[in-house]
């Protein structure tokens, strides 16, 4: 009834081939692009940009580069942290060695560098698989962690060892540095998650996405049906790294602007953004972008009831906390292990028959 | 003999025992692995929960004290008693069944036949839970965990040792008693799976599910039982750390220390766990002493991985785990 396929006729192959094939969710996805990059801008202020936009735009990359490595090619992969650390280093290092060259080009390359180190930790996913692999993706995490702490030359040789973004503009308009205003530093994230997405829904519904899927499905057999699985699941490191850098970039630029490596991209970040992926949906772009929505409001709702209605003590309030947030991701991997994107098509499937149960 | 290399075999001595340690913990994963197949990522979790609950019980703590004054106003912290070590291990080992009965009946028994990265997720969820309810219930201040355990220097190696070389080791009486407990309770573990007729079940099941539930074994007992040992394995795990370095949030974090000794060693093999310890053990102690001075320290915290990825890639199965075998 509200949700129909039917009566809507292509009659060209571009028709056919395009990203929405049917109209309604078409119009849906320019409603939700016009209302993120004309309304929400003029409406915000500093406190949902930075509690809820912001930190939800970042990781929406971050979940989207993770998915294409753990729902679409089946490397789990723990290093998320490490490899945005990466972005955020390599971003860093190139505003202060390049301060002439636009902030843009520079969140893209660091993604190109963290791609390259991507690669290089997914060398051995060659070998290794499942869990043994998930492990193994470990020594990115704390390896990098590690390096970007102890190696002066990373941080600049500056006495706290944190790294901390120079103001730099796009078009005139501050993006990064303390005089930021909400909008613009929100603007410039939309931006790179609106290019971001569009690169990944493309990528996994063409050949290159198949290839992954084929590997996902069962290496051996991709592999003799002629997918080369050294490219394949290379690529899938180097596509989902890039993701995963620029959202590191972005995430110490914009966002934080000054991090300490363990703190800002220790563990606890990489298990995060694979909770995202996974509550969100595998396999699934829209399911990233639920999963970070539903974690990053998820904290944001309970500490506003739980401190700002009831009055608890916030130590109190963080423990109870993460119960809730353990409690309700169990909750859905057992209601639901396909995630959000999953109960997306299921509502749509209610909605296509409504009012009539069969 | 040269001081470099005298300090060196001390080192060697000390990662050996700081090896069996780690192995304590990879024996509760490879217990579970192996019984049920999933990867419980929450046993260093487990670790801190056992020994918070056994401090709050030693200590007479009321559980959930602050949760209770928060809500009611009230003003109650202590029981007003100390119970010996050996009741309230007694005890939290009773908790520790509860525990593992709650788990299966509340999230592992809704996910059978579930995808093994599934499983994987939801004990991560069972570890933030559980690290968010032991902190309510017996709070989240570091605490002292003194069972009666000997602590300090070793002062027979110490004398030994210097009346062998001029040098006097330093070795830690709680690492000792750690190693010998570690050896009988691997020793008890093997008997228990080989001789008794749970442990037979424990194997069978292990082996194949679907077989064993064919001649009637209770898969539903045997996964309670498994986690209990495992429970019990963490209660062991969080004494000897609790009484190393406090009852605190890090203990937790032995987690991710035990993962690389599983990856060493295999997921399936309870020697493989030892021996994938002892050699992470010594392998991160000597490595910092010997290249961390030049690169600027703190290699522990990757050295294992590294080491283990390494190895991996020659070795796709850990050193003892079951050969894999792929078909199409």
């Amino acid at each position: 009834m509200f949700y129909r396929e039917s009566g809507d006729f292509k009659t060209s192959y571009v028709e056919d081939n395009q990203t929405f094939p049917i109209k309604f969710d078409r119009y849906r996805y320019y409603f939700v692009l016009l209302v993120a990059f004309l309304l929400v801008p003029v409406l915000i202020n500093d406190y949902w940009v930075n509690a809820v936009f912001m930190p939800f735009l970042i990781y929406a990359i971050a979940a989207i580069g993770l998915n294409i490595l753990v729902g679409y090619c089946g490397q789990v992969s723990l290093g998320t942290g490490g490899f945005m650390a990466v972005g955020a280093y390599a971003c860093y290092k190139l505003m202060t060695a390049f301060p002439e060259v636009s902030i843009f080009i520079h969140v893209l390359l660091a993604g190109g560098i963290t791609a390259f180190v991507g690669v290089m930790f997914g060398l051995p996913s060659l070998r290794i698989k499942g869990f043994y692999l998930a492990v193994a993706t470990l020594a990115a995490q704390f390896f990098l962690v590690w390096l970007f702490n102890r190696v002066p030359w990373f941080y600049n040789y500056s006495a706290s060892g944190q790294i901390s973004a120079p103001e730099r503009t796009v078009f005139g308009v501050p993006v990064t540095g303390a005089s930021t205003d909400a909008w613009a530093s929100y603007m410039f994230c939309l931006v790179f998650v609106t290019i971001s997405a569009i690169l990944a829904r493309n990528l996994t519904r063409g050949s290159v996405g198949r290839k992954w899927m084929a590997i996902r499905d069962m290496d051996i057999a991709a592999e003799i049906i002629g997918v080369d699985p050294l490219r394949a699941k290379l690529s899938a490191f180097a596509v989902s790294s890039f993701f995963i850098g620029v959202s590191g970039a972005l995430f110490f630029a914009v966002y934080l602007g000054a991090v300490e490596v363990g703190e800002a991209f220790g563990i606890t970040k990489s298990f995060l953004v694979l909770f995202m992926v996974i509550i969100g949906g595998l396999g699934s772009i829209f399911g990233s972008f639920a999963g970070a929505a539903f974690l990053v409001l998820l904290p944001v709702l309970l500490k506003n009831v739980l401190v700002g209605m009831l009055g608890w003590p916030t130590d109190l309030a963080a423990h109870l906390e993460f119960m809730i947030v353990g409690a309700l991701i169990i909750t859905f991997l057992i209601a639901e292990p396909h995630g959000l994107a999953q109960l997306w098509r299921v509502a749509k499937e209610k909605l296509r028959l409504w009012p009539f149960p069969h | 003999m040269p001081d470099q290399l005298l300090f060196g075999m001390e080192v060697f001595l000390n990662g050996l025992m700081a090896g069996v340690l780690y192995a304590l913990v990879a024996l509760g994963f490879v217990l579970i692995y192996k019984a049920s197949g999933v990867f419980n990522y929450a046993q260093g979790v487990m670790a801190l929960f056992a020994a918070l609950t056994l401090v709050g019980i030693m200590e007479g703590q009321v559980p959930f004290a602050h949760l209770i004054n928060a809500t009611l106003g009230t003003e109650i912290h202590h029981f007003g008693w100390h119970l010996p070590g050996i009741v309230a291990i007694l005890l939290t080992m009773g908790v520790m069944v509860l525990l593992a009965w709650a788990v299966n009946h509340f999230v592992m028994r809704h996910l059978v036949n579930q995808e093994p990265i599934i499983l994987f997720m939801a004990t991560i969820g069972l570890a933030y839970f559980m690290e968010g309810f032991g902190d309510l219930m017996w709070g989240s201040d570091i605490k002292k965990l003194d069972v009666g355990l000997p602590q300090g220097m070793s002062t027979v190696i110490d004398e030994v040792t210097y009346g062998w070389f001029g040098y006097g080791f330093f070795i830690d009486n709680l690492d000792i008693v750690a190693t010998v407990i570690a050896a009988l309770l691997v020793v008890a573990l093997t008997i228990f799976s080989q001789y008794s007729k749970q442990g037979r079940a424990l194997r069978a099941v292990a082996d194949d599910h679907q077989a064993a539930l064919s001649v009637g074994i209770s898969l539903k007992f045997i996964w309670v039982l498994v986690w209990s040992i495992a429970g019990f394995v963490a209660l062991v795990a969080g004494i000897m750390w609790g009484t190393k370095s406090g009852v605190q949030f890090s203990l937790s974090l032995i987690a991710l220390k035990a993962l690389p000794v599983l990856m060493l060693g295999g997921f399936t093999s309870i020697p493989g766990a030892i021996v994938g310890g002892l050699i992470i053990g010594v392998g991160e102690k000597l490595f910092e002493f010997i290249v961390g001075p030049m690169v600027g320290g703190a290699t522990e915290n990757w050295f294992a991985y590294v080491l283990a990825l390494l190895f991996l890639v020659f070795r796709p199965q850990g050193l003892f785990g079951e050969k894999i075998i792929e078909r199409v």
